[in-house]
């Protein structure tokens, strides 16, 4: 009996041949995926990526919420034209806290990887209440709503806790200041917002829609903006591994 | 097994499997696609050995080409800044004045200039810097903090009220919302600054709201209104507003006091574009 009559046993038995393809599927699972949790060459870290702070998180959020990543990518690739037009090509580091991440596939609008500190704030808010105030052409919709409505801040420590059990490393101190921190980022004169630069480096604290009465949706959404593809310093930063810690 | 059995028509023989009375051929599989999957087995052995592909227990199979995506970038780059290099490094070391001297050097500055502001530039200033409500015109000859190609430059490399150590900064007092003013006074000082360009409404206004314009706004804004650049204080003489010349527009700036931040580009773009991107602008038409 030839390996091939053999292999009959698979054409005639639909059990045998469902056993043999879960089998092959796992082999072919395991190789791709179980290197990426040991190989360090898949899972650098770099120097300055820090979790989101919670008014950030807050805005990622409304970002994931109204569907942003349909529109655009938060991923440079590493090819000439679009590391000339949006900056360094994105880092896998650099969205490790990301659960889930917003690399997106699709380009209607720009590339937001790199967005953080390229428009005013309250070019932003402009931009988000009627984007054809500012961009004539645009085809986004407008989100004046945002400036209305409040933060989402009531569990925004069930969310830190969520993402601490995801592998984010959220402390017990930054869980408890959650609340405080979310309200301190958008309020430059208030008593927490030292706090909020020294827990979150690099953090912007400022009042991102202009308007201290409320810490809203916007300000959220726009601190989260600001802060996207900052963290890293890539007038430092080697490609060839010297930065990793 | 049983002997295989021949179907009568086709003389193919079948599986030896039975459905209800149904048989299946036994036909083998087209030439043409057998040889297309073995030369494709054959093809992933290829690519193995040439580029990267297995992981090992510290690291991967690198393969004899040692391809990686980041050493292409790297290279492409590196041939593009070769191929710009003869005008780059001049644009880079030469001052201005050379630049403008030099035609084909000033072509390639615009060329730089008019695709980096595209990609940078005219989400506020617009696609042909005519600006906006708040976003100043790049084209025109009124210039908030300078239009010598200098000032354009500084501008650009450490932004507006940015964050950057040297960025241009001033503020505009608040006058109503800190109650530095009474509204009425606030809405006779706003008559007097549009009277400066004969767009006054109210004349018994304008009359009031000269002494309050004296005390208050002369310093930055000049005696006939005629601006300061060092403060990036608009002139208030000419019909170009920022936020527009209509007396409710005029007051919501006096009460609440307006400040536009431009982010600085150092760090995000090369000195090299941020020259040429002055230039381009200096060039549209206004430059000084």
């Amino acid at each position: 009996m030839s390996v091939w009559e053999k292999h009959k046993i698979f054409e005639t038995k639909s059990m045998v041949l469902l056993i043999g393809t879960l089998i092959t599927v796992s082999i072919g699972g395991m190789v791709e995926i179980m290197p990426l949790y040991y190989l360090d060459t898949t899972i650098e870290k770099v120097e300055g990526v820090r979790p989101y702070s919670p008014l950030e998180l807050a805005g990622r959020n409304i970002y994931i919420r109204e569907g942003c990543y349909n529109c655009h990518s938060q991923m440079i690739r590493s090819l000439r034209d679009e590391v000339e037009r949006y900056g360094p090509y994105s880092l896998a580091a650099e969205s490790m806290y990301d659960h889930p991440f917003q690399w997106g596939s699709k380009r209607t609008g720009p590339d937001l990887a790199r967005v953080g500190g390229k428009y005013s704030d309250d070019w932003h808010v402009a931009h988000m209440i009627d984007p054809r105030d500012i961009v004539p052409g645009s085809v986004m919709p407008g989100y004046p709503f945002l400036m209305k409505t409040p933060a989402w801040s009531g569990n925004i420590a069930d969310d830190m806790r969520a993402n601490r059990m995801a592998g984010v490393p959220y402390t017990d101190a930054m869980i408890a200041t959650a609340e405080t921190d979310l309200q301190a980022q958008a309020n430059p004169d208030s008593d927490g917002a030292e706090a909020v630069a020294e827990r979150y480096p690099k953090a912007v604290v400022r009042d991102f829609d202009g308007d201290p009465e409320m810490v809203s949706e916007m300000d959220a959404l726009i601190a989260y903006l600001q802060m996207l593809g900052t963290l890293v310093d890539f007038s430092v930063y080697d490609a060839a591994g010297s930065n990793l810690r | 097994m049983a002997a295989t059995e021949r179907d009568e028509i086709s003389g193919q023989a079948t599986t030896g499997h039975e459905w209800d009375g149904i048989k299946e051929l036994d036909n083998p599989l087209p030439r043409w696609w057998l040889m297309i999957m073995y030369a494709c087995i054959v093809w992933s052995v290829v690519y193995w050995v040439l580029y990267p592909a297995w992981p090992l227990v510290s690291g991967y199979t690198k393969g004899v080409f040692g391809y990686s995506s980041r050493a292409e970038l790297a290279a492409d780059i590196a041939a593009a800044n070769d191929a710009r290099k003869i005008f780059a490094d001049r644009i880079a070391e030469a001052d201005m004045a050379t630049i403008q001297a030099d035609p084909k050097l000033m072509e390639f500055a615009l060329a730089g200039g008019k695709s980096a502001f595209g990609d940078n530039c005219a989400g506020c200033h617009g696609s042909a810097a005519q600006g906006g409500k708040g976003y100043p015109n790049l084209s025109d000859d009124d210039w908030l903090w300078g239009g010598s190609l200098e000032a354009i430059q500084a501008t650009i490399k450490y932004g507006i009220r940015s964050g950057h150590d040297e960025t241009r900064e001033s503020e505009m007092p608040a006058f109503g919302r800190d109650d530095l003013l009474e509204k009425e006074q606030i809405t006779q000082v706003a008559q007097y600054a549009l009277s400066l360009s004969g767009k006054a409404t109210d004349a018994v206004a304008v009359n009031r709201g000269a002494p309050i314009y004296a005390e208050q706004c002369v310093d930055c804004h000049g005696k006939k209104g005629e601006g300061n650049r060092e403060f990036g204080a608009p002139s208030l003489a000419d019909a170009i507003w920022l936020f527009g010349n209509d007396p409710k527009s005029v007051e919501a700036i006096v009460t609440n006091s307006r400040k536009g931040v431009m982010p600085h580009w150092q760090g995000r773009l090369p000195d090299t574009t941020i020259k040429q991107l002055a230039i381009f602008i200096h060039a549209l038409g206004g430059g000084e």
